[in-house]
């Protein structure tokens, strides 16, 4: 079983408000070198083999219509999940 | 019969949708017959005009509208709207026509975050659309809004061309109610048989059970335009 990992956030020129509330609330709570702060989407796209070459070029294409609007929105990230596991240090 | 009286005005409903019963109730106080059409049928049933009325379609799961966008219904309404078919987008209809791109611009939260509900004023910038033929260009008309996700954004371009096109049908006026570029309330494409927008014409279509007016509380009926302009487009077409 192969997972794909999609990442997507607002596009930067898209004011985003729940990532101003985000951060309006961090100083409260002591954490006060938090400068700005951003939410995007995580999605994980589940195919029971392996993950191809074409299992990747489908996820992109859900991507680009379903998972994302383009007018607000950019996909900055359509990955093997084990490749982006594989970043994170122990 | 007139051509008033048989024109069939097509009511969508999506799972979660709200306001259908309201749209077809202001469609026949309109004078005009409410279809109800159901998402998952690909079929306009021969209606003259179409409705996608406001609610929270799928929950406003993933983006407002984005599900909805994909039902069968929407594929011939979209081929049908490219033609020249009359259909009104309100709120959550609003959102589905952006996410179907037959609208420009999208919609995301409110800049306070907050609900807003509230009975709000809008001045009519394009009445040559064929739902805004009854109104005067510059004439202000109080009608519900209540929405979460009612934040009209679009790069500046778009903006740039809507307003030089006169495709900004309404704006927000004495205040912005959610942060919305160029206090932008609705919109419509290039040839005007598109249109939507945020606030609710559907609830201010009856003395009693509309917003406050000059004539008395809930006594304003300045929505029921939106739906005698149509039944009048279609009689002129």
């Amino acid at each position: 079983m192969g997972r794909v990992v999609v990442e997507v956030m607002p596009k930067p020129e898209i004011l985003d408000p729940q990532g101003k509330a985000v951060v309006r609330q961090l100083p409260r709570l002591g954490f006060t070198q938090f400068t700005s702060a951003r939410q995007g989407k995580r999605f994980e796209l589940e195919v029971e083999g392996d993950v191809t070459d074409e299992v990747l070029a489908a996820a992109r294409e859900a991507a680009e219509t379903l998972l994302s609007n383009p007018i607000i929105e950019d996909v900055v990230r359509v990955a093997d999940i084990s490749d982006v596991d594989a970043e994170v240090p122990a | 019969m007139g051509a008033l009286a048989s024109a069939r005005i097509g009511v969508v409903t999506f799972p979660g949708t709200l306001d259908d019963r309201d749209a077809a109730r202001a469609v026949r106080l309109a004078g005009g017959e409410p279809v109800s059409l159901w998402h998952g049928d690909a079929d306009l049933h021969g209606v003259d005009a179409v409705v996608l009325p406001g609610g929270f379609s799928y929950g406003d799961y993933l983006r407002a509208g984005a599900i909805s966008r994909f039902a069968p219904v929407m594929d011939v309404l979209v081929d049908a709207a490219k033609g020249g078919l009359p259909l009104l987008g309100i709120c959550n209809g609003f959102q589905v026509l952006t996410e179907s791109h037959l609208l420009p611009g999208s919609m995301i939260k409110n800049d306070h975050l907050h609900f807003a509900c509230r009975e709000q004023v809008l001045t009519v910038e394009n009445a040559e659309t064929a739902w805004t033929r009854d109104y005067t260009r510059g004439q202000r008309i109080t009608i519900p809004l209540k929405n979460q996700d009612g934040q009209f954004v679009a790069d500046e371009r778009t903006l740039d061309e809507l307003e030089g096109e006169g495709r900004v049908v309404f704006r927000y006026a004495d205040a912005n109610p959610n942060g919305s570029r160029r206090d932008i309330a609705g919109v419509t494409n290039a040839r005007g048989n598109v249109v939507g927008l945020m606030p609710h014409p559907e609830h201010a279509v009856e003395a009693g059970f509309g917003p406050a007016s000059e004539a008395g509380p809930r006594a304003g009926t300045d929505g029921l335009g939106f739906f005698t302009s149509v039944l009048g487009a279609l009689v002129s077409a």
